[in-house]
């Protein structure tokens, strides 16, 4: 399980031999392949990477990996990666989700990761529904689409996910689509790279409870233009779009968060402050 | 724990005033400077503050005890109230008890005290406190007061300058002078001397939530997720420069969910983490707590206890957190639970939470309150180790298994970047590798596991303060825990003054409880008193739930926010001894 220090790593060694839970045909097992594809070409080591995810189908994927895991509670993924990141600016820290995970219950922590900008990839596979609970509407399912918990459709408009990244001021807007698992690997590498804090979007069917979206890979296809540094152009794009252009669409240059400085005192020198002096 | 000097009899030692007016009269920095000049002067002091619901400009009164010996109990009664002005000064009435040998200051421009001061038979002195400032060019009323209440007490003028000086660098001289001219007031009477200062030590001058920090950080942490809230904040605010300091990190985060995650996630890293908080921040936090005793991941969390539930009374003190601190969680969540019973405390308690969250790998909770948090006082030099507790980690080995069912129940924590250990730390269920299963065995297991590492725990000492009943004296005891030990120790003192023996049980480990610990502190006792600062009898339960508590119990509890004072015990101690 531990491959010697000094080999280059394939994609495999980034690969448990635990068995995912995950449905046949779900797009989420492609994603695991892009994310494994990813660190190899980055040339990292399991160890020095952490995966970090809350809870839902996608949410499992860190102990698929062979790197550190951390699988928390509902909504918060990037609240822990954040405090592991700025801990550990050390390592690799990729933070996985949903979006039901992501969108719902962890939005509002979403649009404060944006705005901190730690260095974090943050990948979000969304297939607009909450497939483990069996099928309910999620932030990003269309307002028509009929559930046992919302019969006749929620009513309620979909959430604009890459457009609410770059306005609360994420470094790095993508979207990715799992039927491309070669493609997807290179934006979540490119997305690694990127400092500050990087969001990919990946398009992931559940044909489970969503077989429509098997037309997904037909309507998937690359963005027309390269990625701009002007969130307004990448914002007007984005809105635009038909929702399906795949590619990297904003790459900014803000400065990453900032994390800790060395040392210039002691436990000791801190308690010596409220000492009485005089008297 | 505290340095346990046995408190005086009551109107022998100590010297209470209040100084209140209304926002901008400058009463807090006039406390502050009282509190200085009575440490100058070699003295233990204590300030407490109250103010109105305004967040800021609203009245507010610094309470202040001088005292020959330490603690940080309010008195019975304030031998003296200076108001710079009465507007809404009335509604503090219930939290600054005066009687009839008590004087009420005040400046006949701003009209009479209240009715409600008045009718405890104070007696009124008018003081043109603003005239009197007027006659120093940049002098302020509350200067004078300062200066009044210092010479009402004799505070030597020296030491009441030095305070001025240090605390002003504007206007210093115009200070030190209207300071001056208000002991000249006081000249004349002989009201309130103080008795004669205490042989001096060092001492510190702190507060609650300072030493709550400091603590936390001599434990070791060096990473801190803070979102504010009334009355954690300064902890927060303290820690935030001295952290940077010692090389470590704070994050503001965007609300409590995501500080108890981020420090669950630093955690996880390696780094020793804590957030602090208050009853309606910890309910927030319930549900990842939770995660760090799945995940057998140490944090610290400081709930600075306020008057509940919900909003409640945000700036107060209460102990009524207790019953969600020990069973707010969900499942069978076994974790730590200190509470400090001094203010100096604070930071020992802080600190020692910290090593057992960390030794045992759990998270533990740290009832403070905001009478401890915002209290300053002058404290002998607080408690605390010489040592860092680290935790286990592993630093290889084949087949690595997280959570492996050791006979202490702890087991090595691989750190991310160790090669070769990696595993997911897991909210789900677990086998012992840290793979999620849904065994009956497996959750069995890891319960008992979880369990033993509480079970096994060896707190020494720590567990509680015990106090008197050495020899065999007494049958009465007092159980407590947090800041009513401080006035339940000095109505023990005064009922053994007057012939009732009583010892003091305050307890600092709340979880796990320690029943044989306390059976052999109570051996031979026949009443037992449980005092608390709640209205349902949290503690009491607890007590009743956890502990086989000998003959008759009885409970002296009320919610927030007035503090017990020593004569309440005094006089319910009484009359249990004479039973």
């Amino acid at each position: 399980m531990n491959p010697p220090a000094s080999a280059a790593l394939a994609a495999k060694d980034f690969k448990s031999d635990y068995k995912p839970i995950w449905c046949p045909g779900c797009g989420d097992y492609s994603v695991l392949s892009s994310v494994t594809k990813a660190l190899a070409a980055l040339g990292l080591r399991p160890e020095n990477v952490a995966v970090v995810s809350g809870i839902g189908c996608s949410s499992r994927i860190p102990a698929y990996t062979t790197c550190y895991g951390f699988h928390g509670v509902h909504g918060r993924s990037l609240a822990a990666a954040t405090g592991l990141k700025v801990a550990r600016p050390d390592l690799t820290v990729l933070v996985a989700s949903g979006d039901g995970d992501g969108y719902s219950i962890g939005g509002n922590h979403f649009l404060h990761a944006c705005r901190r900008n730690v260095d974090l990839t943050y990948i979000v596979m969304d297939n607009h529904v909450y497939g483990m609970t069996k099928g309910q509407a999620s932030p990003t399912t269309e307002p028509d689409w009929d559930s046992k918990l919302s019969p006749g459709g929620s009513g309620v408009r979909e959430f604009h996910p890459l457009v609410i990244a770059l306005a609360s001021g994420a470094n790095f807007v993508a979207r990715a689509f799992s039927g491309d698992p070669n493609g997807t690997a290179a934006i979540l590498a490119e997305a690694v790279r990127h400092p500050g804090f990087s969001f990919v979007e990946v398009l992931s069917p559940c044909v489970t409870f969503r077989p429509d979206q098997r037309a997904w890979k037909e309507r998937a296809h690359p963005a027309p233009v390269a990625p701009t540094d002007d969130p307004a152009r990448a914002a007007r794009r984005i809105m635009t779009d038909d929702g399906f252009n795949i590619g990297v669409l904003y790459k900014g240059n803000r400065k990453p968060y900032r994390g800790a400085v060395p040392a210039t005192s002691t436990v000791a020198e801190l308690g010596r402050r409220f000492e009485l002096q005089g008297g | 724990m505290t340095a346990g000097q046995t408190p005086l009899h009551p109107g022998h030692g100590s010297v209470s005033v209040a100084l209140a007016g209304s926002g901008g009269a400058g009463v807090m920095t006039a406390g502050n400077m009282l509190l200085e000049a009575a440490a100058q002067a070699g003295y233990y002091s204590l300030m407490t503050r109250t103010s109105g619901p305004q967040i800021r400009g609203g009245e507010a009164a610094a309470m202040v005890r001088v005292c020959s010996f330490p603690t940080d109990a309010q008195d019975d009664r304030f031998a003296v109230l200076a108001a710079i002005d009465w507007q809404n000064i009335g509604r503090f009435a219930a939290e600054i008890p005066l009687d009839s040998s008590s004087l009420l200051i005040g400046d006949p421009a701003q009209g009479d005290p209240p009715e409600l001061f008045l009718k405890s038979g104070a007696r009124y002195l008018p003081l043109p406190l603003k005239a009197l400032a007027k006659q120093i060019e940049g002098g302020w009323p509350n200067m004078v007061a300062l200066g009044v209440l210092a010479g009402l007490m004799r505070l030597p003028a020296q030491a009441v300058e030095r305070a001025v000086a240090r605390s002003m660098k504007k206007g210093r001289e115009a200070g030190i002078n209207a300071a001056r001219l208000g002991m000249a007031q006081a000249a004349a009477r002989e009201d309130f001397p103080l008795p004669p200062p205490p042989p001096k030590t060092v001492r510190w001058l702190i507060t609650g939530n300072e030493a709550a920090g400091l603590g936390a950080l001599r434990g070791g942490v060096r990473f801190v997720a803070a979102y504010p809230i009334t009355p954690a904040t300064e902890l927060l605010e303290y820690m935030a420069p001295a952290l940077a300091k010692l090389g470590g990190t704070l994050v503001q985060a965007e609300d409590e969910l995501a500080s108890i995650n981020m420090i669950l996630g630093a955690s996880y890293g390696g780094a020793p983490a804590l957030t602090a908080t208050s009853g309606p921040g910890l309910s927030l936090m319930i549900e990842a707590l939770g995660l760090g005793v799945t995940a057998e991941i140490p944090v610290v969390v400081v709930d600075v206890m306020r008057t509940g539930p919900s909003t409640g009374i945000a700036t107060k003190s209460e102990q009524a957190d207790l019953n969600i601190a020990l069973y707010g969680l969900h499942g069978d969540a076994p974790h730590v639970v200190v509470a400090p019973n001094s203010l100096a405390d604070c930071l020992g308690a802080t600190e020692w939470a910290v090593h057992l969250a960390e030794s045992l790998q759990v998270p533990a909770i740290v009832l403070s309150d905001q009478y401890f948090g915002q209290a300053r006082a002058v404290v002998d030099v607080p408690v605390f180790q010489d040592r860092v507790v680290a935790r286990l980690t592993a630093k290889n080995g084949a087949a690595y298994k997280r959570y492996a069912l050791t006979e202490s129940g702890v087991s090595p924590m691989a750190l991310p970047g160790t090669p070769g250990l990696a595993y997911t730390a897991d909210g789900l269920e677990h086998n012992e590798r840290g793979i999620p299963s849904s065994q009956a065995s497996d959750h069995l297991a890891q319960m008992d596991k979880r369990a033993r590492k509480l079970a096994q725990l060896d707190p020494g000492e720590n567990w509680a303060s015990q106090e008197g009943g050495c020899d065999g004296e007494g049958d009465i005891a007092v159980l407590t825990f947090g800041s009513c030990t401080g006035p339940v120790r000095e109505g023990i003192a005064r009922a053994r003054a007057d012939g009732v023996a009583a010892r003091l049980v305050s307890l600092r480990l709340l979880s796990p409880a320690q029943p044989e610990r306390l059976k052999q502190a109570l051996a031979g006792v026949k009443r037992v008193l449980v005092v608390e600062q709640n209205h349902s009898g949290q503690f009491l339960r607890y007590l009743r739930g956890e502990y086989d508590l000998p003959g008759e119990v009885a409970s002296l509890r009320r919610p927030g926010p007035l503090p017990f004072r020593p004569d309440e015990i005094y006089r319910r101690l009484l009359e249990l001894g004479r039973k």
